[in-house]
């Protein structure tokens, strides 16, 4: 009844690799592919995400990271790990359950799960059971101010998020000579879109930013038609377009302005959507230009070419970005953890978790360490922009590959 | 704000409406007729959505020329899955029919995931990003063909109704059924043939609407309940009904959208169909009385 | 009054009865974490499932929204705990009524203006589908973001605030399905039991016969509306957090109707017997997914809704009649 899949190499995908497996009749209770290292047994990490339900298209962008880990780790010399695939069907109440399950079938750390909902149900259970519980994305801030000394999460809460934000804007208008005077407010009306427009209030008034925000547009995000909400935003004459938005509404946006002929001064997105691959594919020449402020990987740091690479084998023509990333240093930090505690022991492996301190990562920022509230602090964003189906790093310096381009070129004059 | 976003908002509704009363369309004349409670409707929809996306994207053929073949394929779905499957359940209890269709519609979504990934798909024209600027009016290209086709495939669909043979016979079979039986009628070929016909409106609403939306396997759900909605406030088994409720319902939210905050404008359409349902329940160009 | 509940039902449905029930108030002593796990759901399941039988399988109507009341009841029990303090118990006395009230809202706008059949079910979806939009905006119950619940401890059980170990909540929902399956006999062996048959299976007669229809139709509503807040009120307190989304989705909706349906409407057992069926199938088609290597998000979903398919064309009165029949448990006065 328990399946194992071990990700051997980045050569065999998750698709060869299990009709294999059903070829060969698996049978449950062996595991033919572990590879034994000097420490031992292989950790047995069970990674939750989101695989069916209307979340799948992340939750399988996110599996991607999980597919390319293990050549890097055995690379870096830390022990392997044994990954247990879960699917919270983008549901509460299953990732409950599957959590539940995993810890039964005996994984040692749990990883996951994309969506604050479903992290906060697995983070209960693992709470619980007093097995450690890496988060690889979830933005809610409530989920490490629960007092938990099992539960860590190695990405930024909405605030951090918003801060480093306007922190990258104002390099980037440094950096350009351009800045908006005024902006149009657009957000999904989602978990994380109300979050960060919680969070702006706040967070906000804090920088002396040039412009300021004339109004605010939320709709919904099961909307398919956001040509009013377009329209609105062209008629408040702003300058620029500041967004929380996800992949189908970037796209869809994006069209509408192509169709309502409006180019603003520049897109600024502190969200997902405007980046992501499929926005890049189906927009082609009409996707350059918009400024992302999120969480991202620092392209100079040597882990991060390695991982570029490692993507680029097994899944040629998919853009490395923040899913892949933070999924992949969830699991890093899981056997960097076991290598430094030398045992499968839950408060080991935690305390170990706890104390973790690498530099040689991913993600920018000085590395992944975690406060006493189990939160990685340190994080820093980054900001990112769209050029020939390419996406350049352009803020903070430190991380900058690439200069920004200003302002965003007129849709109309785009063959 | 300028007048002229008014006028192109409601413009934009109008147009968006029009394809809605297709879709709807369909669910009036399979509910209307059939009187079974199609909840896979939207999942149908979304079937035509995705032929229409793989042909474009194997052989660039335009979704609109299309139009007429995917409906044919919808219309043999349609028809198979009444004479087959549906036909005994309907004279069985609502909450039968409906967990018979709410099955269906589960392995239709998670088949289509399967099939094509959760990645949002859809088809690029060379006139996807045309619009029409008419003084401070700009139409969306698309949306317009989108609008005007369905007002010709309704157009065909209402002259079938009333001019033909088949047409009159499905209605004699919608408004009396004991005594289209009497009459000699074959009633379940018939009612597969109405069947066929819905999910044929549904299929062409599909090919116009992925013109404008892009199509993901969950998609259907938010339109099966859409599609519900229209029918109940433009009125069941009346066809214009069907198209002057799309209408309405996209106006309603497209200048809700612009007066309050878009992401409620949801809740106005629900408003008008309680309101509809409270005081005129056989719709506003309904004929029986409910 | 134990006599008369028990009137009419064969010994040996008893006996089964009672081995079922020591069964359930064993299980979590040998049961798995995860067996408990799915055990809680099947509870939530089998409660909601008979309280929306009550409208549906007793009274006739057939409600799509009844994600409605387990939200209604989540959302007010889950507030005043984040913002007063106060303790689920107390909660639970403004929550039922709040939901009572929402149930007798819609119960009245169809009864008063005579809409039926699938129009109530529309404007039941149309309902629930106000109030989650409703919540996605209500900032007080901080909206879309979702509400959190501070979660404490797990290591001793607080029963007044509803914290601590899986097992507490398993046995709440155990006491509550059995006293709902209890009620509900009762009630059908009342007069308003009989009043309701009578609605069920030809309104017009009832009414001529001089029943108030109206009101034990409204009847049927806020006690089904009722009895769902209370899961909703132990659904908030044992998962901690609350999205309009998904608390109020359609899907909820389906997913609380679907067991009844399987099960069998309009019998006591039935909801009870869908739900450990439906549950089980889920979980029964995950691990042998699993087991055979398939990997392939939606999978499990197509099996399921296959099975769902055969259930309904094989036996559209629901599993339990026919188990009835088969193992000779029905009753002796039918």
């Amino acid at each position: 009844m328990k399946r194992k899949l071990s990700s051997k190499t980045a050569r065999v995908t998750r698709r060869t690799f299990t009709t294999g497996l059903g070829a060969a009749g698996f049978v449950a209770g062996t595991a033919p592919f572990n590879i034994v290292r000097a420490q031992g047994a292989a950790l047995k990490v069970g990674v939750l995400l989101p695989r069916s339900g209307y979340q799948a298209g992340i939750g399988q962008d996110c599996q991607r990271g999980v597919d390319i880990t293990a050549g890097i780790l055995k690379d870096l010399g830390l022990p392997s790990l044994q990954i247990i695939n879960a699917d919270t069907e983008t549901n509460v109440e299953v990732a409950r359950a599957r959590a539940e399950k995993l810890i039964g079938e005996g994984a040692q750390l749990l990883v996951g799960a994309f969506d604050s909902g479903q992290s906060s149900a697995i983070a209960q259970v693992a709470e619980q059971k007093g097995i450690p519980y890496v988060i690889n994305i979830a933005a809610a801030p409530p989920i490490t101010e629960q007092g938990y000394k099992f539960v860590f999460r190695n990405f930024p809460t909405a605030g951090m998020i918003l801060r480093d934000a306007f922190v990258d804007q104002l390099e980037v208008f440094t950096a350009t000579g351009g800045a908006p005077k005024t902006a149009v407010f657009m957000h999904v009306n989602d978990t994380f879109g109300t979050a960060m427009k919680g969070g702006i209030g706040a967070v906000m008034p804090k920088f002396d930013m040039p412009y300021k925000i004339v109004e605010t547009i939320a709709y919904d995000p099961a909307a398919r038609d956001l040509s009013v909400e377009i329209s609105k935003a062209k008629a408040t004459g702003a300058d620029a377009l500041l967004m929380v938005s996800r992949l189908n509404d970037a796209i869809l946006l994006t069209r509408e302005l192509v169709k309502q002929r409006w180019t603003p001064m520049a897109i600024l997105s502190m969200g997902p959507g405007w980046y992501e691959d499929q926005y890049l594919k189906t927009l082609g020449k009409l996707s350059d230009g918009p400024l992302s402020f999120v969480p991202w990987y620092d392209p100079n740091k040597k882990l991060s070419k390695q991982l570029e690479a490692e993507l680029a084998k097994a899944h040629p023509g998919v853009n490395l970005n923040t899913n892949h990333v933070y999924t992949f240093e969830a699991l890093l930090i899981a056997a960097d953890a076991y290598k430094r505690a030398g045992s499968t022991d839950p408060k080991a492996l935690a305390d170990a978790v706890r104390t973790t301190n690498i530099k040689d990562n991913v993600s920018i920022g000085p590395g992944i360490q975690f406060d006493a509230k189990g939160q990685n602090d340190k994080i820093l964003g980054g900001a990112i922009q769209n050029r020939g189906g390419k996406l350049i790093t352009v803020a903070p310096k430190e991380a900058a590959n690439g200069k920004p381009a200003w302002p965003l070129q007129p849709y109309d004059k785009r063959s | 704000m300028p007048a002229d976003i008014y006028l192109n908002v409601a413009i934009g509704g109008v147009l968006t409406g029009l394809v809605y009363g297709l879709m709807a369309l369909g669910l009036s004349v399979i509910f209307g007729v059939v009187r079974v409670v199609n909840f896979a409707h939207g999942e149908m929809m979304t079937i035509a959505m995705y032929i229409a996306v793989t042909l474009f994207g194997a052989f660039h053929l335009d979704p609109l020329l299309m139009l007429v073949p995917i409906a044919a394929v919808l219309f043999a779905f349609g028809y198979v899955l009444q004479a087959g499957l549906i036909n005994a359940f309907i004279t069985r209890p609502e909450h039968t029919q409906f967990l018979l269709l709410v099955a269906l519609a589960i392995i239709i979504v998670n088949v289509q995931l399967i099939l094509f990934g959760p990645d949002a798909q859809n088809v690029q024209t060379s006139y996807s990003y045309d619009s029409f600027q008419i003084g401070a009016l700009i139409v969306d290209a698309t949306k317009a063909y989108a609008g005007a086709a369905a007002i010709v495939v309704a157009a065909a669909l209402f002259t079938f109704f009333k001019y033909t043979r088949v047409g009159t016979a499905i209605r004699a079979c919608a408004d009396n059924y004991t005594g289209a039986l009497v009459v000699g009628l074959d009633v379940r070929h018939l009612y597969a043939l109405t069947f066929g016909l819905g999910a044929a409106c549904v299929g062409a609403a599909g090919v116009m609407l992925v013109l404008i939306v892009d199509v993901t396997p969950s998609l259907g759900p938010a339109y099966t309940l859409l599609a519900f909605v229209i029918v109940i406030t433009g009125g069941l088994g009346s066809m214009p009904g069907a198209l002057l409720g799309g209408v309405l319902i996209g106006l309603t939210e497209a200048m809700a959208g612009l007066l309050f905050t878009p992401s409620a404008k949801s809740m106005f359409a629900f408003a008008i169909l309680v309101l509809v349902l409270l005081f005129r329940p056989q719709g506003i160009m309904g004929k029986r009385a409910a | 009054m134990i006599a008369r509940l028990i009137e009419g039902v064969p010994r040996r449905a008893l006996i089964l009865l009672g081995v079922l029930l020591l069964g359930l108030i064993m299980a979590p002593l040998v049961a798995s974490d995860y067996l408990l796990t799915v055990l809680i759901l099947i509870l939530y399941f089998a409660y909601t499932g008979q309280a929306w039988n009550i409208m549906m399988g007793f009274a006739g109507q057939l409600s799509l929204g009844h994600a409605l009341y387990v939200g209604l009841g989540a959302y007010t029990a889950a507030t005043l705990y984040v913002h007063f303090g106060i303790g689920p118990w107390i909660g639970l006395l403004v929550a039922v009524p709040v939901a009572a009230l929402a149930g007798a809202f819609v119960g009245f706008l169809a009864f008063r203006f005579r809409v039926a059949g699938v129009y109530f079910a529309i404007l039941t979806i149309a309902v629930a589908e106000f109030a989650r939009v409703g919540f996605d905006h209500l900032n007080w119950t901080s909206g879309s973001s979702g509400l959190f619940l501070p979660v404490a401890q797990y290591t001793h059980n607080d029963l007044w605030n509803l914290r601590g170990h899986p097992a507490m909540f398993y046995y709440i929902l155990l006491a509550a399905t059995v006293l709902a399956f209890i009620g509900c006999r009762a009630l059908l062996k009342s007069r308003i039991g009989y009043f309701w048959l009578a609605i069920r299976e030809d309104e017009e007669a009832a009414r001529s016969a001089g029943i108030d229809t109206f009101h034990y139709k409204m009847a049927a509503v806020v006690i089904s509306a009722a009895m769902t807040s209370f899961a909703g009120v132990i659904y908030a307190f044992f998962y901690n957090n609350l999205f309009p989304e998904q608390v109020f989705h359609i899907v909820r909706s389906i997913e609380i109707i679907l067991g009844p349906i399987v099960g069998g409407i309009g019998t006591l057992f039935g909801p009870i017997l869908g739900a450990f069926v439906l549950t089980g199938l889920a979980e029964t088609l995950t691990a042998a997914l699993a087991a055979a290597g398939v990997d392939l998000p939606g999978t499990k979903q197509v099996f399921y809704g296959i099975c769902l398919l055969l259930v309904i064309m094989a036996l559209p009165d629901g599993i339990w009649p026919w188990l009835c029949k088969r193992i000779g448990l029905a009753e002796r006065e039918k």
